[in-house]
C-alpha cells in the first residue's frame, strides 16, 4: 500500500518540476554592467595567512588616512579609542587622539544638549548627528559606518583596496549618473563616493610616499583591524590549540591501537 | 541493556550499594557507556554519532554563555554580538565557536544520516531511531535558522523575511501563521525576542529527543557495516574502553578541523552581509541562507509554474517539507531485508547518485535563481524525489542481494564454509 502511495507523490513532484524545467522560459538579457565590472585586484598584506600579524606602523599609517581623509563622512561607532593601544599609542596619544573628537553630551549645569570632547572609553563617532542628516549631505546616500567594513564585503580587504584604487575613466558610452563616479570595482560600477584619495594627500611622519596604492593599503590594514582587532589573539591561541590537540591525536592513536591489539577476528579498520 | 552477556554494573562499596538500591544512576551510565556490548567491526563512519553529541555539548554550553551577553533587542542586538567580540572576555572565541559549531554540528550531522542510508540502518528493527534522528534534524534545522536571526545583521533579518514568508504559500491560514509566527505582521522586535526564547529552548528539546534516540539505541544495539544481526558475544566488545578510545580518536580529529576554521577562517562559512546591521529598507542582492539549508533552498525554488492548480511557491513549500518528512517513511519504503548497501549492488549505485544529487541541489542552492541553475535544481530535485519515492521501494523489490556472511566474528560466505570440508 503505501509502495503505491509513494510512487504516486514520487510522480506528482516529478512531473510538477519536469513540467517546469521544459517549460520555455524567456533567455535571460545578460546583464551590460556585468562586463563592466572587475573582481579585486591582488593585494597582499602582513596580516594575512596562519602566521600573518598586523604591521603596526602600517596601522598607525592607516589610522592616519583614516583621520584626516575617511573620517570626514564615516564613522567608526564599534571601535573604542581605548583599543588603540593595540597600534602601539601610549595612554597620553589615545587621550590626545580621543579629545580630538566632539561627541554629544548632556550639559551639566542647563541639562541642554551639548557636546564634549571625546575620552579613551568612547568610541569613534560619525561625523553626523544622524542618519537624516547623513543622508541630507550625501545626496540620499549614507556613508556606511567603517568598523566592520573589511568583513562585511566579499572580497574584503583586496575589496577595499580596490574601490579606492579604483577610479578611473568611464569607457565609451557609458553614462555616469549625476552625483556618482565610474567605479569598476564597486558593484554596479558607479559609486556615489568621490575619489577620496589623491597622491601627498597626508603626510606620513614615517616618511613613506604617500601615494594613493599606499594610502589604500595602509587604510585598509588599519580597517580590517577595526573590524577584527582580536586576531592576534585568535592566531596565537590556534597554534597552541592546534599543537596540544596533535599531540594528544598521537596519544589517542597509540591508546586506540594498544587497547584493540587482543580482540580477537576482524578489526573495526579492516572492514 | 541489549544482549544478555553484557557485564551487570555492581556496586563496589556500601555507598555505591546504598545508592544502586535508591536511584541506580550510576547503574544506567556504566551500562550505557561502559559495558554496554557493541559490534567490534564498526568502522570510523561510526564515530559520527558520538561527534554530534560533542558538538551539541558545544553549542549549549557556548550558546548559554553567549546568552549572558547579548540583548535580544533590534537596536541593540547587532552592537551587543560585536561588543562581545571586541570587549567580553574570550568572547571573540565563543562567538566563533558558537557560528562555526552549528555547521560542524551539521556537517557530522549528514554524515552520520548517509551512514544510517549506506549501511541500512533505518531498518528493522532500528525505524524508531531512525525516526526519533529525523525529528533531531528537523528541530536542529529549526535552531540554526531562528539562532542565525538572533545577530540581526542583513541575513538574519532578509533570511526570517523569507522563511516566515514561505508560510504565506498556504491558503487562507498562510498569513494569520506568519504573523503568530513573527508576532506580529513584520520581521522586528517582537520576533526577535520570540526567535531567542525559542533558540534557547530547543536544544534542551534536542537533548532530551537525543536521549530518547540513544534509549531506542540501547535496545536492538548497533548496526554494523555487514548490517547483519550480532550472534553471540564472539561478536561485540564492550563499549568502554574500546569504542571510548575510539570514538576519542574521532573527537580529536573533529576538534583539530574545528579549531582550523575557529581559529584560522571563522568566517569562511558565514555570509559578510550578516556584518551589515539588519536595514528594513535595503533588500541583500541575493538572499542565501547557510550552506546547510542549500540542498532544500535549491528544491523550494526549484518549481517555477502552477500545475494542478496548486501555486508554484506553494509547490515549492510543500516539495521542500517533503523532501524532509519523507525520511520518517523510509523504512516502510525500503522492503529489502538487506541493510548494508555492500550486499546490495544496486543499491549501492543509487547511493552515490544520491549524494551526488544532494550536492548538485546544494551547489544550486547557493547560486542566484537564474539559468541554468533553476533548470538543474528541477532535474536534481525530481531526482531527489524518483531516489526515495520510486527506486528505493522499487530496487527493493527487484534487486538480488549477494550472499550474506553468517557471522560478524566469521565473516565468510555460507558457501565458501560449505565448500571448505570438501577439499
Amino acid at each position: 500500500m503505501i509502495r503505491f502511495v509513494s510512487y504516486g507523490v514520487g510522480a506528482i513532484f516529478t512531473l510538477a518540476l519536469l513540467v517546469g524545467a521544459f517549460t520555455p522560459r524567456e533567455a535571460p538579457e545578460p546583464d551590460p554592467i556585468k562586463a563592466i565590472e572587475r573582481a579585486p585586484k591582488q593585494v597582499t598584506f602582513a596580516h594575512e595567512g596562519i602566521f600573518g600579524l598586523y604591521d603596526r606602523a602600517q596601522l598607525q599609517r592607516g589610522f592616519q588616512v583614516y583621520k584626516e581623509v575617511c573620517a570626514a563622512c564615516h564613522g567608526l561607532e564599534l571601535v573604542a579609542f581605548r583599543t588603540m593601544e593595540d597600534l602601539g599609542y601610549n595612554e597620553d596619544e589615545i587621550k590626545a587622539i580621543a579629545a580630538a573628537y566632539e561627541v554629544p553630551a548632556i550639559d551639566e549645569k542647563t541639562g541642554e544638549d551639548s557636546t564634549r570632547p571625546a575620552i579613551p572609553s568612547d568610541t569613534f563617532p560619525s561625523p553626523y548627528a544622524n542618519d537624516v542628516a547623513a543622508s541630507a549631505a550625501n545626496g540620499g546616500k549614507i556613508p556606511p559606518d567603517l568598523s566592520l567594513i573589511v568583513k562585511a564585503r566579499p572580497g574584503h580587504e583586496a575589496y577595499i583596496y580596490s574601490v579606492l584604487t579604483g577610479y578611473e575613466e568611464a569607457p565609451e558610452g557609458f553614462e555616469v549618473p549625476e552625483g556618482g563616479e565610474f567605479n569598476p570595482y564597486f558593484p554596479g560600477a558607479v559609486i556615489g563616493m568621490p575619489k577620496p584619495l589623491s597622491d601627498d594627500q597626508v603626510t606620513y611622519e614615517d616618511g613613506t610616499p604617500a601615494t594613493v596604492d599606499q594610502m589604500s593599503k595602509d587604510v585598509t590594514a588599519f580597517l580590517a583591524w577595526a573590524g577584527e582587532p582580536k586576531m592576534e589573539n585568535r592566531k596565537r591561541m590556534g597554534m597552541g590549540v592546534i599543537a596540544f590537540l596533535s599531540v594528544l591525536l598521537v596519544l589517542s592513536i597509540i591508546s586506540y591501537k594498544k587497547i584493540w591489539a587482543d580482540v580477537k577476528g576482524p578489526k573495526p579498520h579492516d572492514s | 541493556m541489549s544482549f544478555h552477556w553484557a557485564k551487570p554494573y555492581e556496586p563496589k562499596n556500601a555507598v555505591s550499594k546504598w545508592v544502586d538500591e535508591r536511584l541506580p544512576l550510576p547503574r544506567l551510565i556504566v551500562e550505557s557507556l561502559g559495558t554496554y556490548e557493541a559490534p567490534k567491526n564498526l568502522n570510523y563512519w561510526w564515530n559520527f554519532g558520538s561527534l554530534a553529541g560533542l558538538f551539541l555539548v558545544v553549542q549549549l554550553v557556548t550558546g548559554i554563555v553567549l546568552a549572558m551577553h547579548y540583548a535580544a533587542h533590534e537596536t541593540v542586538a547587532f552592537a551587543s554580538v560585536e561588543r562581545i567580540m571586541r570587549d567580553v572576555n574570550f568572547g571573540w572565541l565563543i562567538r566563533y565557536m558558537h557560528a562555526n559549531g552549528a555547521s560542524f554540528f551539521f556537517i557530522v550531522v549528514y554524515i552520520h544520516i548517509f551512514r544510517g542510508l549506506y549501511y541500512g540502518s533505518y531498518k528493522a528493527p532500528r525505524e524508531l531511531i531512525w525516526m526519533l534522528g529525523v525529528v533531531i534534524f528537523l528541530l536542529m534545522m529549526a535552531t540554526a535558522f531562528l539562532g542565525y536571526v538572533l545577530p540581526w545583521g542583513q541575513m538574519s533579518f532578509w533570511g526570517a523575511q523569507v522563511i516566515t514568508g514561505l508560510f504565506t504559500a498556504l491558503p487562507i491560514v498562510g498569513e494569520p501563521i506568519q504573523t503568530l509566527l513573527l508576532g506580529a505582521p513584520f520581521v522586528g522586535n517582537p520576533a526577535l525576542n520570540k526567535f531567542f526564547s525559542l533558540h534557547y529552548l530547543l536544544p534542551f528539546v534536542i537533548a532530551g529527543v537525543v536521549i530518547l534516540h540513544v534509549w531506542a539505541l540501547h535496545i536492538p544495539g548497533s548496526n554494523n557495516p555487514l548490517g547483519i544481526d550480532v550472534k553471540g558475544p564472539q561478536d561485540t566488545v564492550p563499549f568502554h574502553p574500546y569504542y571510548t578510545i575510539k570514538d576519542l580518536v574521532g573527537v580529536v580529529v573533529a576538534l583539530l578541523v574545528f579549531s582550523a576554521f575557529v581559529f584560522f577562517m571563522p568566517n569562511m562559512l558565514g555570509h559578510p552581509d550578516n556584518y551589515i546591521p539588519a536595514n528594513p529598507l535595503a533588500t541583500p542582492a541575493h538572499i542565501v541562507p547557510e550552506w546547510y539549508f542549500w540542498p532544500f533552498y535549491a528544491i523550494l525554488r526549484a518549481f517555477t509554474i502552477d500545475f494542478l492548480g496548486i501555486q508554484a511557491k506553494l509547490w515549492g513549500v510543500l516539495a521542500m517539507f517533503a523532501a524532509i518528512l519523507l525520511l520518517l517513511f523510509l523504512p516502510w519504503l525500503d522492503s529489502s531485508r538487506v541493510r548494508s548497501a555492500r550486499f546490495r549492488p544496486t543499491y549501492k549505485w543509487l547511493f552515490w547518485f544520491l549524494v551526488a544529487d544532494v550536492l548538485i541541489l546544494g551547489y544550486c542552492g547557493q547560486a542566484p535563481a537564474e539559468e541554468p541553475y533553476v533548470r538543474i535544481s528541477q532535474f536534481a530535485s525530481a531526482y531527489y524525489f524518483i531516489h526515495f519515492l520510486i527506486l528505493v521501494p522499487l530496487v527493493a523489490r527487484i534487486e538480488t542481494p549477494k550472499p550474506l556472511p553468517r557471522s560478524i566474528a566469521d565473516p565468510v560466505l555460507p558457501s565458501e564454509a560449505v565448500a571448505q570440508p570438501a577439499e
